[in-house]
């Protein structure tokens, strides 16, 4: 059985560049399209929002909004929490669920492709090494000689496996389950009654939501660890 | 044994070290259930901290599960994108 990402055609740029477009850039495109489509709905409709909620999707919008933003100032911190970087772990916790779901609708998740996690994880290595030297100045180089000058080499492989620790989490667990699903789906017909459901509900709702809340809550947590009290 | 072709050995050996490379799952597989155990211990002094016991568990758990994850993956690299092939 194949589980590789299927690359639908390729589009020549110059020499040996070329794009790809495979189902991870499908699915990717297709969840961009839904949650631009949502927030539009959203930013039209904030006209009419009341003071006091008035209507269910008024109270929805600001459960959400709310609940996460609270959740990434209780663990940021307070003081650290700029619009920018609340907006940030917003909009990668709803994009890293919404992906997780797509597999309820045949699509290949598109965090199940090293790719879109590694973007993820790197996004999160810059923005903890702008916040270290933002915040820290010039103690952010001394920190690489802590406690002795013996350990640089430590401190170095330790930075550089954060990102990489961050994608492959995301990336084995929604991929593991994928493979489940794949296999699940070949087998004969009586064994695909009812089962798939179950597995789809383990794998996909509540694996994929455990894993977008870990992957903020450990970025948020990795960069607040750098910071000063 | 002399039949066997380097094709053949190559995928074999690949096979039979993604199932050793999954045995990483072992250690996680303990360390989780003692985590859970003592998180059980914790809800049962201390019910009213239920929320709290829980979420700091389901995160020591995700990170106690990378160990595991990179078994998972070094053996899916091996069962699906194997690079040993190409090097015949």
């Amino acid at each position: 059985m194949d589980f590789n990402n299927k690359v639908y055609f390729t589009i020549p740029i110059q020499g040996n560049w070329k794009i790809l477009i495979s189902q991870t850039t499908v699915s990717t495109l297709f969840v961009m399209a839904v949650l631009i489509t949502l927030a539009i709905i959203v930013r039209m409709k904030l006209k009419s929002f009341k003071e006091t909620p008035e209507t269910t999707f008024q109270n929805v919008i600001e459960l959400l909004v709310d609940t996460i933003q609270n959740f990434i100032k209780g663990t940021l911190g307070e003081k650290y929490t700029s619009v920018a970087l609340g907006g940030w772990y917003f909009g990668v916790i709803v994009i890293i669920w919404t992906m997780n779901m797509s597999g309820l609708l045949g699509f290949r998740n598109a965090t199940a492709d090293i790719i879109t996690t590694a973007a993820f994880g790197l996004s999160t290595f810059f923005i903890l090494h702008y916040m270290w030297l933002k915040h820290k100045k010039f103690r952010y180089f001394k920190e690489y000689f802590e406690p002795i000058v013996v350990f640089f080499p430590m401190n170095v492989v330790s930075e550089i496996s954060v990102p990489i620790s961050l994608s492959f989490r995301l990336f084995g667990n929604i991929l593991g389950g994928l493979i489940l699903m794949g296999l699940i789906y070949s087998f004969p017909f009586y064994l695909k009654i009812g089962i798939p459901a179950a597995l789809h509900a383990y794998f996909d709702v509540f694996s994929g939501s455990i894993q977008a809340f870990i992957f903020t809550v450990l970025s948020i947590s990795f960069i607040r660890n750098k910071l000063p009290d | 044994m002399a039949s066997i072709s380097n094709e053949a050995f190559v995928l074999g050996m690949s096979a039979v070290g993604a199932g050793i490379a999954v045995c990483a799952g072992l250690g996680t597989g303990i360390g989780e259930g003692y985590a859970a155990g003592k998180a059980a211990e914790a809800v049962g002094r201390q019910p009213e901290a239920r929320g709290t016991i829980m979420s700091t568990l389901i995160i020591g758990d995700a990170i106690s599960e990378t160990a595991a994850i990179y078994g998972l993956v070094v053996a899916m690299i091996l069962m699906f994108a194997n690079p040993l092939v190409g090097k015949l």
